[in-house]
């Protein structure tokens, strides 16, 4: 791995970001492969396991998966400062150009043929969403576990019919998950 | 104290939004529409759809626009930096712990638990979407359905699905059918 010098190697990890980030369509898991294909196979700076397991780490947290995907790199590389570098690099391109873009709408939006392009591109957009819930429920079906099964249901009931906030479905999800685990572990250990 | 407002509401958008893309959807949909008003469920939607068609996570641009039509730039900054900053601080800490040990922590058991309810948070919030896309904000009755939205997003479904084509030129080839369609309607 070759040793860039400290200020050499912030610019040119918030560069990446900010170049990745600009042209990068299509959601998290795109710009995380494309970030792995920088870091690992074009400059050499975080070997192929090392950076599976930061990408997993990326995943697993809440947030944005892009800027979470910056944060593991910039803070490998660099620590705190590497962290603030690669975040930096990854949200000015979309708070620059939806900046742009929400000036646009001001302007534009009282336009009729604006307005039925917007109309049009919600049925668009709820295709598309349709399509990846779908993938997303089919995932969830095939694995054939009846707690996760039942959360689908419970979850869908609670936000669409009785309006709960997202939050504490989260949170309750969350807690049924860790206390399963716990009970899996005490079980495996109480075998063994 | 608008500020603070923003910065919180869109802290919380950070901190619960488990599983990327569109699992901030649901959350920003409860900040900004159901407990400030910040936007109507039309708008909401125009801002996912112009979020699918530009660069950036969905979480980042929602933040950015609403800060910036509720307070100007300075709310887009505030707005943004509430988003960010719960995946900076902990993000940072897992990977430390990581490089660390060498280990990664237990989280997996209860991703595994959250991944079913945020399908589902993510489904109500594209039902919200249809409604607006279909009705326009009328009652929900069959005299006002639009029905060629109806037929637009089929259509669009059916591109995806089978004929994988790519998202962002069925949302625009949907755009210009509806302009098509409209046009169509009121020349008959």
């Amino acid at each position: 791995m070759e040793t860039p010098t400290r200020s050499k190697l912030l610019l040119k990890l918030f560069f990446s970001t900010l170049y990745l980030s600009t042209f990068t369509f299509g959601g998290g898991y795109v710009i995380v492969s494309l970030l792995k294909k920088k870091m690992v196979d074009e400059y050499h700076w975080i070997d192929e396991d090392e950076m599976l397991d930061l990408v997993a780490i990326a995943q697993s947290s809440p947030g944005a998966i892009a800027v979470n995907g910056a944060i593991v790199i910039g803070y490998k590389l660099a620590k705190l400062p590497g962290m603030i570098a690669s975040v930096l690099g990854s949200i000015l391109p979309p708070f620059v150009i939806l900046s742009l873009v929400s000036m646009f709408y001001n302007a534009f939006q009282s336009n009729p043929f604006v307005q039925m392009m917007l109309a049009g591109m919600q049925s668009g957009v709820g295709a598309v969403i349709a399509s990846v819930v779908y993938d997303m429920g089919r995932g969830v079906i095939k694995e054939k576990d009846w707690l996760c099964d039942i959360i689908l249901v419970l979850a869908f009931a609670a936000n669409y019919i009785f309006h709960v906030n997202v939050i504490l479905i989260i949170l309750a999800c969350g807690l049924v998950g860790f206390l399963r685990t716990c009970i899996k572990k005490e079980k495996q250990e109480g075998v063994s | 104290m608008i500020y603070l407002q923003l910065f919180f509401s869109f802290l919380q958008v950070g901190a619960f939004s488990f599983g990327g893309g569109y699992a901030a959807m649901p959350l920003i949909q409860e900040q900004v529409i159901n407990h400030y008003g910040w936007l109507s469920v039309n708008e909401f939607t125009n801002l996912i759809t112009i979020s699918e068609m530009t660069p950036g996570p969905i979480a980042v641009n929602s933040a950015t626009f609403v800060g910036l039509k509720i307070a100007g730039i300075g709310g887009a900054v505030c707005a943004t930096l509430g988003c960010i900053l719960p995946s900076c601080i902990l993000v940072s800490i897992m990977a430390h712990i990581y490089l660390k040990y060498r280990k990664m922590t237990g989280l997996q058991g209860i991703l595994h638990s959250l991944r079913p309810a945020v399908v589902s948070m993510i489904a109500v919030a594209g039902l919200t979407i249809l409604t607006s896309a279909f009705w326009r904000g009328a009652d929900i009755s069959l005299s006002n359905t639009q029905w060629d939205s109806v037929l637009i997003f089929m259509l669009a479904l059916y591109l995806l699905k089978r004929k994988h084509a790519d998202a962002i030129l069925v949302m625009l080839g949907s755009g210009v059918m509806k302009i098509i369609f409209t046009l169509i309607l009121n020349i008959l």
